[in-house]
């Protein structure tokens, strides 16, 4: 039986229609969704602008950790945060890109890849993050030809096959667990120690065709039209070893998607937006939210309370230098 | 036999398909040799037909219909194209059911065909209509990959916009020989003119960049 994931939210053409928005949120995963949910109730003029809606939660099978919904599929949790901002009936537009953003006096303006411009008085930058490249020799030549960074997407190519899984962190044990049901053999490979979730190493011990390689550094990705394998050191005994494999699945971590801001705000060294209590930005009238920002904790959870702190921090500080209160 | 899409969807769906602007004809082509998904894809399609008064649904068979089946360029069953208000076709067609995440490219190629303005900048929509040599866009895809529709809806964007370009999405479960023949093991994945490859959701830019080296 076939689902359907519905994205497409009522047309608003109120993209055409305002002149200046109070907000603009750019990025529609937990943090985008959850900051748009708290300025509306404010009575903000808000507006979404993102690619796609849920963000990482795509990449993502089962979510065990938001409160109130246990055991819950990553698409699901986005479905069920889209339905809860569809009612507020909250103006999206899907599918688009925003490409730059430029300061002209006190307004904020926002160039999207379909040619339209939207002005603003804030900003909530909500990108959150696009996977960690491991940076080895083979790894772009073999992109789509064995080396993945989506499980739930691609998953089902590697039937009864070897796949590898890069990482050490809950998502590279998620990613085995994702796998578990195609693969004909796993063989996790990190370069140093376990940091994932007790409970998810519980469950994988239960995983037979598991392999665990930990210490051991990727150096290469070998193969002719599809990748064959991987070169790795093992740096326990110091030697260089070769695993033949069919895919690799690179899941450690994310690089955060602050390209928009680098000439606007400050940066941590590493391209995290460096935001304050209030979750505000070196720059008056930026905020940013979620994976994008320098919180530690890359989380579903964590993300959407910092959507809200940024939407109602938003809300004083327009009542201050709009309205003088 | 139960419907696809249940009621909430349908209002859904109606309540987007009201942005259409002109007609639209699906022409759908079955096969009865080993085709698991073709009822499916005809409820589908059918059901949607049945929400928009603007919407006409055809069904044909691959086997049988030849003469259309070349027309269209069809090889595969489930496949579909959608027409325009004149019933001409402008090189947008389906490969498979567009179930999960792919409902999204296909009710956006339903209203941009119906002639909603795509909001394109009038130096990119020049740029596409520059393209002289004929170009076949394949994307693969799972119904299970967010970032697949984006990358299905540029492409047929670009099909709408000029006719030297046609454009095909091809669902990779459904059609696991193509997908071994084009080695995909990640999508979306394009494959240009039988040679040139982009990987993942690319801007219209990125697609354009390729086009125009062609
Ligand atoms: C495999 C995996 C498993 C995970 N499992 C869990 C888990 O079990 N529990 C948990 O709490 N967390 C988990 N996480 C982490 C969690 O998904 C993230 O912390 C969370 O999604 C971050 O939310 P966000 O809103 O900050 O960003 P994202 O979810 O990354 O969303 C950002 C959005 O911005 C859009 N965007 C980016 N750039 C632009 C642009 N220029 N223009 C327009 N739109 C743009 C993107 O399309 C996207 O929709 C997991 C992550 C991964 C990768």
């Amino acid at each position: 039986m076939f689902t359907f994931n519905m994205e497409k939210p009522k047309a608003s053409s109120l993209f055409d229609e305002v002149i200046l928005w109070d907000m603009i949120v750019i990025g529609g995963g937990p943090a985008g969704l959850n900051g748009a949910l708290y300025a509306k109730r404010k009575g903000l003029m808000v507006g979404i602008v993102t690619l796609e809606i849920g963000g990482q939660l795509h990449n993502t099978s089962t979510v065990d950790n938001y409160l109130g919904f246990k055991n819950i599929e990553g698409k699901d949790l986005s479905d069920e945060f889209f339905e809860h901002i569809k009612t507020l009936e909250v103006p999206i537009l899907t599918g688009i890109r925003t490409q730059e953003i430029k300061k002209n006096n006190d307004i904020f303006e926002v160039k999207l890849s379909d040619g339209k411009t939207l002005n603003t008085k804030t900003i909530l930058l909500a990108t959150g993050g696009a996977p960690r490249k491991l940076n080895v020799p083979g790894e772009v030549e073999f992109s789509n030809k064995g080396v993945s960074y989506c499980t739930t997407c691609d998953a089902p190519f590697f039937k009864d096959k070897h796949v590898i899984v890069a990482g050490g962190g809950n998502s590279a044990a998620e990613a085995v667990l994702d796998l578990v049901p195609w693969a004909s053999k796993i063989t996790v490979v990190h370069r140093s120690v376990w940091r994932a979730d007790t409970i998810l190493l519980e469950k994988l011990k239960a995983v037979d065709k598991l392999d665990i390689h930990l210490n051991s550094q990727i150096l290469e990705i070998f193969g002719d039209d599809l990748m064959k394998g991987i070169k790795y050191l093992d740096k326990s005994e110091n030697i260089e070893k070769i695993l033949e494999a069919d895919g690799l699945f690179i899941e450690i971590g994310t690089i955060p998607n602050s390209y928009l801001l680098k000439d606007l705000v400050e940066l941590n060294e590493r391209d995290e937006v460096i935001v304050d209590e209030f979750q505000m930005t070196s720059e008056k009238g930026i905020f940013a939210a979620g994976d994008v920002t320098n919180q530690e904790e890359k989380q579903i959870i964590i993300s959407a309370a910092e959507g809200a702190k940024a939407a109602l921090a938003i809300t004083k500080y327009l009542n201050k230098f709009y309205k003088g209160e | 036999m139960s419907k696809l899409l249940n009621k909430e969807l349908q209002d859904q769906i109606r309540e987007f398909l009201n942005m259409m602007k002109d007609k639209v004809t699906f022409v759908y082509f079955k096969s009865d040799k080993n085709c698991d998904t073709c009822e499916q894809t005809k409820m589908l399609l059918e059901e949607i037909a049945d929400l928009s008064e603007k919407i006409s649904f055809i069904e044909k068979d691959l086997n049988k219909d030849t003469e259309e089946a070349k027309k269209y360029g069809i090889t595969l069953a489930p496949s579909f194209v959608i027409l325009d208000n004149e019933g001409k076709y402008k090189g947008v067609k389906f490969n498979g059911i567009p179930a999960g995440h792919e409902i999204n490219s296909f009710l956006s190629a339903v209203i941009d065909m119906s002639g909603v303005e795509f909001g394109f900048d009038k130096d990119l929509v020049e740029r596409i209509k520059k393209i002289k040599k004929p170009v076949n866009i394949k994307v693969f895809v799972t119904l299970s990959c967010p970032h697949c529709p984006g990358a299905v809806s540029n492409a047929h964007r670009l099909a709408m916009l000029n006719d030297n370009i046609e454009s095909e999405m091809i669902e990779a479960q459904t059609f696991q020989e193509l997908s071994v023949k084009y080695k995909v093991s990640g999508v979306p994945k394009i494959i240009i003119n039988e040679k040139h490859e982009l990987v993942g959701n690319q801007p219209i830019e990125e697609y354009l960049n390729k086009l125009e080296r062609l």
